[in-house]
């Protein structure tokens, strides 16, 4: 593939001055399209959401009070951003209950997140050290899941993990337990139920890193005497790190606003802010709180890995 | 070739038909129900009878209709919320008032449930009762005769009785995650009002429910369907309908599962879905035109049979199978219907007090 788009570029930079300053327009075009996917899917929800959470509840349609519009022209947008006041907030500060439930969202994504990598990087790493040939086999297998319903595959589990479920028949039948082990509706099934559904997204960038990595070094390494755990630890694990950031976001995020999983394998004393969320929204039809709900989640989620970012730039750069 | 004579003039003939209701507009009705909630040959009927298409489309949550209809422009016709949620609907304006004059066959509804569903809608001007039905207790046979020494539920006692239900604990015992369902039911157990805001009676409430908590596996509002019928748990605060519906599961499986409802004897909630339609409906007449087909004894009936709950159409009891209409769990006798209350809309302020209690409750949080 890279071989393909090297010629193919070289033989354009040989044409003739037109080609270039058109290559130059695609190239921007190329640029600005991320820029527009964030302004239309994350920006401009982001502005409505945040508009709601600075409104009040009404009995109507839609359930809450109009804030910034510009039905009184500019004049009226002015006086409207006058009045802008962040209750809503103050009030998500004033019950221990939303504090608790990002704080277990946080805990139980980070924990998921551990397992999902534990058990994502021999997968991962076995996949790119078999044969190439039967790679895009493999690669076939991780992303086969995404084939059936994610509701339907959670589902499966309550079949596997309830008390009379498949896991505790065999576990009773080979005599391993006397008693059926409770894994419905605790923590543990909300952990296995996320690293199952989300085990795709950790391996495939892990696999991506560890693909490219170049397996001389590991020679090299055992030629001059490394034992092969050193030299994982040396080389292969510090090589693979991109992939393993990329996977623990891709895998941390949706984790953290997680509603299904806890929902369905979880018990009830799970409080996860996606629940409290739901619960905002739909009983108490509190609009504008639940938007407050979504904006701290965004900015719980956002601030930290902007931080992590930018350290992790200053690290690079360091390294040149 | 006189085969392919008949299929030609058979197709010309279906496409003069075709042509025919063609040409008298489209006309068109938006139904958006519940999920597995009306028997499909009536729509087909309908559509035979007035040429009216229906375009029909369900949900399976109060909170989703609601969603729809509050953000506007849904584009449906009729639909058919829940009458503690289409109070608040109505006061939204959410809803346009019902042309009376376009629905004769409001004569046969039946006053005992028009009277009950005008707490929420006043004077019935914006909906009509679709089907109704009660709050009650879901039971596993077996397995409750197996803890209890006993299969006949018919008290609150069962799930209010620490030491009863703490017998019935490893077996399961679900309850609806939906306060405003259940806190009523705690209250009218300690012989309070169902109905109270106040903050003493919620805060006992809370109390009994923490008393039974610990034996509950889950609060959840849809799950125990499929826990009842797969002979999981032994008990579940549940919707009638929801459990009749796992009784049928359960046979259908035929594992051996028997699945029992039973309406309490101190007094059970009882619900109503109600057919209306939203203030920016495309289709009024036809919409109209509808709620009054399914008003129609015969029609009603036929939905009754198949879905086994109970109407709001007098006229049409004398067509609902025998088996239903005696089944007091279905159509509760009228000593039973007396105790049967029903739940007024919340304030948002008590609202929230209720949502935040439940929270308590169910998280201990």
């Amino acid at each position: 593939m890279t071989n393909i788009a090297a010629t193919a570029s070289s033989s354009t930079e040989t044409a003739a001055v037109p080609t270039t300053l058109a290559k130059g327009f695609v190239n921007r075009l190329v640029i600005i399209i991320p820029y527009l996917w964030l302004l239309f899917l994350f920006l401009v929800p982001f502005i409505i959401v945040f508009k709601i959470s600075l409104s009040q509840t009404a009995i109507s349609m839609p359930p809450y009070t109009p804030v910034l519009d510009f039905k009184d022209g500019v004049s009226g947008f002015l006086a409207g951003f006058r009045e802008l006041n962040f209750d809503n907030y103050i009030w998500l500060t004033q019950d221990a209950l939303y504090f608790n439930a990002y704080v277990t969202s946080l805990i139980i994504a980070a924990i998921s997140t551990i397992l999902t990598l534990i058990v994502g990087y021999p997968i991962a790493y076995g996949m790119a050290r078999a044969p190439a040939t039967i790679r895009p086999t493999l690669l076939m297998l991780v992303i086969l899941p995404f084939w059936t319903s994610f509701l339907i595959r959670v589902y499966a589990w309550i079949g596997i993990l309830k008390p009379e479920g498949l896991l505790n028949q065999v576990l009773l039948a080979t005599g391993l337990v006397s008693q059926p082990l409770v894994i419905l509706n605790t923590y543990t099934a909300i952990f296995i139920g996320i690293v199952y559904s989300y085990l795709p997204f950790m391996v495939l960038p892990l696999y991506s890193s560890l693909e490219k990595m170049d397996y001389s070094l590991i020679e090299a390494a055992q030629d001059l005497g490394c034992p092969p755990t050193v030299a994982f630890w040396k080389i292969t694990f510090p090589l693979s790190l991109p992939g393993v950031v990329a996977g623990c976001l891709l895998v941390f995020i949706p984790a953290v606003g997680e509603f299904v999983i806890p929902d369905l394998l979880g018990g009830s004393q799970t409080l996860m802010i996606g629940k409290t969320l739901w619960n905002e929204f739909f009983s108490n039809r509190d609009w504008p709180v639940s938007s407050a709900v979504a904006v701290i989640l965004l900015l719980v989620l956002t601030i930290p890995i902007m931080f992590f970012q930018q350290a992790q730039a200053k690290a690079q750069e360091q390294g040149r | 070739m006189i085969r392919k004579a008949l299929l030609l003039s058979a197709t010309s003939a279906f496409l003069t038909l075709f042509t025919l209701s063609g040409h008298a507009e489209d006309r068109v009705v938006n139904v958006y129900n519940w999920s597995d909630y009306i028997d499909s040959s009536i729509i087909d009927d309908f559509t035979k009878k007035t040429g009216i298409k229906v375009v029909y489309d369900t949900f399976d949550s109060n909170e989703i209709l609601e969603t729809k209809l509050l953000a506007g422009g849904s584009g449906y016709d009729v639909v058919v919320p829940s009458a503690n949620f289409l109070a608040r609907q109505i006061q939204a304006g959410v809803f346009q008032k019902l042309d009376k004059s376009k629905l004769p066959n409001l004569s046969n509804m039946w006053d005992v449930i028009s009277e009950r569903t005008a707490k929420y809608d006043p004077g019935n001007e914006y909906s009509v009762n679709y089907m109704w039905g009660t709050v009650g207790l879901g039971y596993n046979v077996k397995k409750v005769q197996a803890a209890l020494g006993t299969d006949k539920i018919d008290s609150w006692d069962v799930f209010f009785n620490p030491d009863k239900l703490a017998k019935l604990k490893d077996c399961g015992v679900y309850v609806l995650d939906s306060p405003t369902d259940v806190l009523p039911a705690a209250l009218k157990y300690l012989g309070l009002d169902p109905n109270s805001t106040s903050p003493d009676d919620i805060s006992k409430a809370e109390e009994a429910l923490l008393k039974v908590r610990p034996y509950v596996r889950k609060f959840h509002s849809s799950e125990y369907i499929n826990a009842l019928a797969n002979g999981d748990i032994c008990l579940a605060i549940g919707w009638s309908g929801d459990v009749f519906q796992a009784r049928n599961r359960a046979v259908e499986a035929k594992q051996g599962v028997e699945i029992g409802y039973s309406v309490p004897k101190e007094g059970a909630e009882m619900w109503f879905d109600q057919m209306a339609i939203p203030a920016d409906a495309p289709h009024v007449a036809d919409a109209l035109e509808f709620i009054n087909y399914m008003m129609t004894p015969e029609v009603i009936a036929k939905s009754s049979n198949y879905v086994l709950y109970a109407n709001g159409n007098k006229a049409s009891q004398q067509f609902v199978d025998k088996a239903i209409l005696e089944d007091p769990s279905v159509y509760p006798d009228e000593e039973t219907m007396k105790k049967l209350y029903t739940i007024a809309p919340y304030d948002p302020k008590t609202q929230r007090v209720i949502t935040r209690t439940w929270t308590k409750i169910v998280t201990g949080q």
